[in-house]
């Protein structure tokens, strides 16, 4: 690395990082993994879900967004980020209707792989069961609103990676939502299967039609393995669609 | 395709140039003319401006001044504040829905009144008080209620609702509101006279680094609550590489209980012209936004004509007071309703023309603010000071107050109190000198610094008013010994409920949770276990939240576990048993026996089932 | 040890290292916990010891599919040395239709949806020194918990008179006494009384669950291994 090379630490242990890179990136690449939810390599940081706030000089921080700066010292694999990261999990598991034993995603969910990692049983919280409306006018793809987590990934893969504008935020505070950019449906959108926003989802919201339970249980993403673990055994920095 | 809708839409953003920029005001005029900004519509605004429509959409669905659903001709907006339920808006809502045959949140079926609740209006000194349209009516009764919709059911013009015109400039012809402006302690910061362009010509006689070290040596902080040192702030900006610079200024004030804002923009309103001036020279920008709250429109034109004013007397515009080259212009950009635009970087979202949400930081507006430019953001009394200081000096102004906290702070005080209003005073000042200068020393609770402050309890009362104490943007809301903590938390979660961006999920979930909670505990179903619950609860939304909103939403439950433990411990279930004390059989029980028309034979309702 | 859960080299929730728990507190946690616990099931001391009478085991099955107690019986050989280490009181694995006696250990299946369920939860839980909700129906409502976001009414109207498939000329509505009325939602276990451990899991495998119920038996800290912590 240059001279321009950034030295800090994370629980400890130096990492090093270049100039302009998150706290994220630098983690990732010294293969230490910092658990995240709406963050999603090649796309621009977003900081929404929370789920990877560290304390950076004892202040929280998102570390997707934060820079790496010199000499900070990070706390990441902490009892207290613990606490919060699972009550975060948990939130999110609440303000949805999340049926793991039913959906197409589960074993390649995201949200359910950290609730694994983060140790949740069930969510303290009381589930709030919403009524949110499913949009399944387009042909090969369809929105289900019960499992969004709002993290913007699919609108943010839509703008950054297919050059197009299929979805957008509705409504602020609980009435916040995901909705296609159109007064009637997805259909009416330019949306194609091959959409990268479409694999950017992290769970079962934005789905291809006709592929559900593809992957027999034994085989799926993670089965076997906690979300994080290709970081941590130092492999490629995962795009976590694949 | 609507031809007039078209047409109108057409010109409207034309003459913003298609700039979805200026999408504020283009939704603002299309709700105005249509009164809502239907689907068809937000289809026509964002052809002509070359956005997705549904960036349109998401903007009309974040505020709370724009609609899809058409409104009616007239919108009555009662203020839902906490002080304003204490002074009886509950039975005004009944007078008016009584009177009007809808209930709150419907439009009458002719069209022509919608009813709405709306988040504190800056009033809570005359509560209760509502918008309707821009013109502000105060010290309902439920009498009032039914006259005002005699009134409009005749003439449909709220202006004739104005029974008599308000103090000082609240009267001037632009104006015409019946609000007060209740100053009743005049200090030498804000209230005192200012000739024109006074602090300007001292300010333009330095170097813009002069200036920034004398803001610096003043120890001028951010009045809007957060304390930031001014001058610091400047210095960044000015540091700030780029060559198009903002100077924002922030009159989106929405923390309840606070109005000094309103005060200042109605009796001062050249003192924050000529800080806002300065803050431009000393940092380089030409170009000042004065961000205006919706619920502030009706004093939008009286402020034009200010700015009009200091223009024609060269205290704006090119070669501002004969300094060659010091080019300075302020332009007013409406808000459309939504508290959380008085966070900086939300409110620099929303002059942008999009949703109201916070940005990431860094970069910070200093360095990366409106349009991507170095912009220094300030609330309106920091402005006012910043030109104080100038026309003073630095040394005058530095000696007011406590040492922490240097000058005078204006407060907004409301609530149970004997002289509710506005008063300047020094940093450092007792709350109970304040408490008893309003007539409020009955208080048994006194809320500083609004809903994302603290609830502070008799104990705290001899604590200074200063940031290192009780520090607050403004806001003192007084309680006496008949109010229901536990109710103004319940009520203060709703707001935030309601006012979240929704952006992060801390605060647009946990703030839900936390509702649910003390309302469990309210209704005399929470356990000792649900304390602890709440307080890790409050603790991870504090921690994790992205921007001040969610890291202050839970001071009012936190704060009054430890000021007012009593208050929940006296409403705990005392001898909690295996079975959840929240759970109610009956009430679980309520639709079948609707449905079915038969009661539990296994749950009478008669024996409790413990 | 804190801070060992959330090692990123350790990521298997159930290894997580609380604090064990004192000689007599199982069953005053039981009575205290108002929130339904995540935490391990290491904290539990033996409940009897050797020499004394074989411990107790209720089950049930309220808004269930009995998959759960499928998944208890798919333990296979496992059964016989269950056996040998407790006894079976109210369950349907013996068709014992009250209780007989105190039991250790109370597994609940399904979640709650009538008054008839929230009666037999009060029952185990005024029986049993330990409750368990076993697989997603206890822990969250599960499959029956779709209808948590409409109306009791307008569910009863879509299964009896408007579904697309009902056929009911003379427009009844099933309404005997016998019949238990049907909650506003269904609820999890937890919500109506307080439970003591979770495990979720649709149904939680053979292993989890004999994992789970030796632990309890004899105490001993349980170290779940990540691929036995499922929500499906």
């Amino acid at each position: 690395m240059s001279d321009k090379t950034i030295t800090f630490t994370i629980d400890e242990v130096e990492v090093k990082a270049r100039p302009g890179q998150t706290i994220m990136e630098a983690a990732d690449e010294a293969a230490i993994y910092i658990p995240r939810l709406c963050s999603l390599k090649g796309l621009s940081p977003f900081g929404a879900c929370r789920v990877c706030t560290v304390l950076v000089n004892g202040r929280p921080q998102s570390s997707c967004t934060q820079p790496a700066a010199p000499g900070i010292v990070v706390e990441n694999a902490s009892e207290r980020l613990h606490d919060i990261r699972q009550d975060i999990v948990e939130m999110l598991f609440v303000e949805g209707n999340h049926f793991c034993m039913f959906c197409e995603k589960s074993g390649n969910c995201e949200l359910q792989a950290m609730g694994y990692r983060l140790g949740m049983m069930e969510p303290k919280y009381p589930r709030l069961w919403p009524r949110r409306e499913l949009d399944a006018s387009h042909p090969d793809i369809f929105i289900d609103r019960d499992r969004c987590i709002l993290c913007a990934r699919c609108i943010r893969a839509s703008r950054e990676q297919d050059g197009k504008h299929i979805l957008g935020f509705l409504g602020r505070g609980p009435h916040k939502r995901v909705t296609p950019d159109s007064s009637d449906g997805l259909v009416q959108t330019d949306a194609a299967v091959a959409d990268a926003a479409v694999a950017a989802c992290p769970v079962g919201s934005l789905m291809r039609k006709r592929v559900g339970f593809g992957i027999p249980i034994g085989q799926r993403k993670y089965d076997h393995r906690p979300i994080g673990s290709d970081i941590e055994s130092g492999a490629e920095v995962p795009d976590e669609r694949k | 395709m609507d031809e007039t809708l078209k047409k109108a839409v057409e010109e409207i953003c034309q003459a913003r140039g298609n700039d979805a920029g200026a999408m504020m005001d283009i939704v603002r005029q299309v709700q105005a003319r249509f009164r809502g900004v239907s689907e068809e519509a937000i289809d026509l605004i964002a052809a002509q401006c070359h956005v997705p429509r549904v960036d349109v959409a998401g903007v009309v669905s974040f505020y709370a001044f724009l609609s899809t659903a058409s409104k009616g001709q007239v919108v009555i907006r009662l203020c839902d504040d906490v002080i304003d339920r204490m002074y009886g808006a509950v039975a005004i809502a009944e007078a008016f829905s009584h009177e009007l045959g809808i209930e709150m949140g419907q439009t009458t079926p002719d069209g022509k009144i919608t009813l709405e609740w709306a988040p504190c209006m800056g009033l809570s000194d005359q509560a209760p008080a509502a918008l309707v349209n821009d013109v502000p009516v105060t010290h309902l009764s439920t009498d009032k209620a039914r006259h005002l919709i005699q009134s409009l059911r005749r003439y449909m013009d709220p202006s004739r609702l104005v029974e008599r015109l308000g103090d000082g400039n609240n009267a001037h012809e632009l104006v015409g509101a019946m609000v007060m402006n209740n100053v009743r302690k005049v200090g030498p910061v804000i209230f005192a006279p200012l000739g024109p362009g006074e602090a300007m010509k001292k300010a333009l006689a330095m170097s813009p680094a002069e200036v920034i070290r004398d803001v610096k040596t003043a120890r001028l902080r951010g009045r809007g609550g957060a304390g930031f040192p001014t001058g610091i702030k400047w210095e960044f900006t000015r540091a700030a590489a780029g060559s198009k610079k903002y100077v924002l200024c922030n009159a989106d004030e929405g923390e309840p209980g606070t109005f000094k804002d309103r005060v200042i923009l109605t009796e001062q309103p050249d003192l924050l012209a000529e800080g806002m001036a300065i803050a431009g020279y000393a940092i380089g920008a030409d170009e000042g936004i004065l961000y205006l709250r919706a619920e502030y429109a009706y004093l939008r034109r009286f402020l034009e004509q200010v700015l009009q004013r200091r223009r024609e007397a060269g205290l704006l515009g090119k070669d501002v007071c004969g300094k060659k080259g010091f080019n300075f212009d302020i332009r007013i950009q409406m808000g459309a309703g939504a508290y959380i635009c008085g966070e900086e970087t939300s409110l620099i979202s929303s002059c942008e023309g999009t949703r109201g949400d916070p940005k990431n930081r860094p970069p910070f507006p200093a360095q990366k603010g409106y349009r991507g430019c170095p912009t220094v953001v300030n609330n309106v009394e920091t402005f006012c000071c910043a030109a104080r200081v100038l026309e003073k000096g630095a040394g005058w102004f530095a000696q007011l107050g406590s040492p922490g906290s240097a000058g005078t702070k204006l407060l907004s005080i409301s609530g149970d109190c004997l002289r509710p209003g506005v008063y300047e005073v020094e940093f450092g000042i007792k709350l109970t000198e304040v408490l008893r200068m309003a007539g409020g020393q009955e208080a048994q609770a006194v809320v500083v610094g609004g809903p994302s402050g603290q609830i502070v309890s008799a104990a705290d009362f001899e604590r200074p008013i200063c940031y290192d104490h009780l520090a607050t943007g403004g806001s003192l809301m007084i309680f006496g010994p008949q109010r229901d903590v536990l109710e103004i938390v319940e009520h203060f979660l709703d707001f935030f409920i309601e006012e979240s961006c929704g952006y992060c999920t801390p605060c647009r979930v946990g703030n839900v949770l936390m509702k649910e909670r003390v309302a469990r505990i309210r209704s005399g179903k929470g356990e000792l276990a649900d304390l602890g619950y709440l307080e890790r609860l409050g603790q991870t939304i504090k921690t994790a939240s992205r921007c001040g909103l969610g890291q202050t939403s839970p001071n009012p439950m936190l704060s009054t576990l430890r000021k007012f433990r009593s208050a929940y411990d006296s409403r705990l279930v005392q001898q909690a048993g295996p079975f959840q004390s929240a759970f109610d059989i009956q009430a679980a029980l309520a639709q079948a026996k609707e449905v079915q028309g038969r009661a539990s034979v296994l749950f009478s309702g008669e024996r409790h089932h413990r | 040890m804190p801070g060992e859960k959330a090692n990123p080299k350790a990521p298997a929730n159930v290894t997580a290292g609380k604090k064990p728990a004192k000689a007599a507190g199982v069953q005053k946690k039981a009575a205290s916990a108002a929130a339904p616990k995540t935490q391990p099931l290491e904290m539990v001391q033996p409940a009897a010891a050797a020499a004394k009478p074989k411990p107790k085991i209720a089950t049930v099955s309220m808004a269930g599919c009995f998959g759960c107690h499928m998944s208890l019986l798919d333990i296979d050989e496992r059964i016989l040395k269950l056996v040998e280490l407790v006894e079976f009181n109210k369950s349907p694995i013996d068709d014992i239709k009250v209780f007989t006696s105190r039991c250790a250990i109370g597994l609940l299946e399904g979640g709650c949806c009538t008054d008839e369920n929230v009666h037999n939860l009060q029952e185990f839980r005024k029986h049993c020194d330990i409750l368990v909700s076993v697989g997603d129906c206890a822990t969250m409502g599960g499959v029956p918990a779709m209808r948590n976001m409409i109306t009791l009414k307008e569910c009863l109207d879509e299964a009896y008179q408007n579904g697309p498939t009902v056929y009911n000329p003379k427009n009844l509505m099933p309404n005997d006494p016998e019949i238990p009325l049907i909650l506003d939602r269904v609820y999890p276990c937890h919500e109506v009384v307080k439970i003591d451990y979770l495990l979720p899991g649709c149904p939680p495998s053979a292993d989890t669950l004999y994992a789970a119920i030796t632990a309890l038996l004899f105490g001993e800290p349980l170290k779940l291994p990540y691929e036995l912590i499922k929500y499906d």
